[in-house]
């Protein structure tokens, strides 16, 4: 099943997206990598990528990031893996973003399916 | 020629400088940013001078390195990234080396700079960083060329660093968070340009101290 690590720079942002998805795809591996280790606001490249491992079950992780440093950070984060092919970091709103994609992780969908989904989600319309 | 004992030195003093200068930083970052770069680049060369005394027998290369990682790390805002990928890139070129020749430094500059602008996706003038790294690298380049000794290539660079940062007050911001203020962005000095001229300011320091 596909994995996800959410980023932010808040850790309450990171762990608040978790708790919502999880809401919805319980059985769907989501980190939270928020914050830093004393839980100051920043993103941590360490923290991201044990996340990141804590969540590959061989089928492919998804990482959605908030803002500036956060892309950065998980772009150096995935290189530091010795197989970054399956790890893909997505542009999309982090809460919608994570809950759509692990509903549709939790369905069974593949990585590619799940990349597809998340692309469209930035158009996406609240009302 | 930089040797070991000058590279150590250098990261002690702009470790020293980045806890001088945070309420600084952070006001200047306050006015364009998220206010944190003075906080970040503190804890990030606090965590650096902590580690530091386990690394400081490995060559050079391991010693940036192990600098880059730490920020990385501890850094928390851009900035991490940032300075991380510029000391690990200068580290990986200095593989080996317990000295460094001219030659050496500004191909580690160079890899830094290339390090920055591809984790950053920045060119100069767009009121960054490189624009006091490049001035002043290039600077270097022009003095060594010149025939200058590399203590004297770095108090030009240092001016080239300041008239960088200076430089920044009079553009827009088109990365990172200043990037959302557009044209109120114009007047205000740049906060990654001014961290990073007290890199060269740290350099020169060591330079005249060796007094080559």
């Amino acid at each position: 099943m596909v994995g996800f690590v959410v980023v932010s720079h808040s850790q309450k942002i990171a762990e608040g997206t978790v708790e919502l998805a999880k809401q919805m795809a319980a059985d769907v591996k989501i980190s939270a990598a928020g914050g830093m280790e004393d839980g100051s606001i920043g993103t941590d490249v360490s923290r991201i990528l044990a996340g990141i491992e804590a969540v590959q079950t061989g089928d492919g992780v998804v990482v959605l990031v908030d803002l500036g440093s956060a892309v950065m950070s998980s772009e150096m984060a995935i290189e530091m893996l010795s197989d970054d092919s399956n790890v893909k970091i997505v542009d999309a709103p982090i809460v919608e973003g994570t809950i759509f994609g692990a509903v549709q992780a939790s369905i069974g969908a593949s990585l590619e399916a799940v990349m597809d989904v998340l692309a469209g989600t930035k158009s996406y319309k609240k009302f | 020629m930089a040797t070991k004992a000058e590279v150590l030195d250098f990261i002690r003093i702009y470790a020293d400088k980045m806890a001088e200068h945070r309420q600084e930083l952070t006001d200047l970052d306050q006015a364009i940013g998220d206010g944190d770069h003075g906080i970040n680049m503190s804890r990030g060369f606090k965590a650096v001078m902590e580690k530091l005394p386990a690394v400081e027998n490995k060559d050079i290369d391991e010693i940036l390195k192990t600098v880059g990682m730490t920020l990385v790390s501890t850094v928390g805002g851009a900035s991490g990234p940032l300075y991380g990928t510029a000391f690990m890139k200068a580290g990986m070129s200095t593989k080996g080396k317990e000295e460094l020749s001219n030659e050496d430094v500004i191909l580690a500059f160079d890899e830094a700079v290339g390090g920055i602008q591809f984790r950053g996706k920045a060119v100069r003038g767009e009121k960054t960083i490189l624009d006091s790294l490049i001035p002043a690298i290039d600077a270097i380049k022009a003095s060594i060329k010149e025939g200058k000794t590399m203590a004297e290539a770095l108090v030009e660079a240092e001016k080239a660093a300041w008239n960088g940062v200076e430089y920044t007050k009079t553009i827009i911001a088109t990365k990172g968070r200043a990037s959302y203020l557009g044209e109120r962005s114009i007047g205000h000095q740049d906060p990654g340009a001014t961290s990073m001229a007290y890199a060269f300011q740290a350099a020169n320091e060591v330079a005249q101290k060796a007094g080559k």
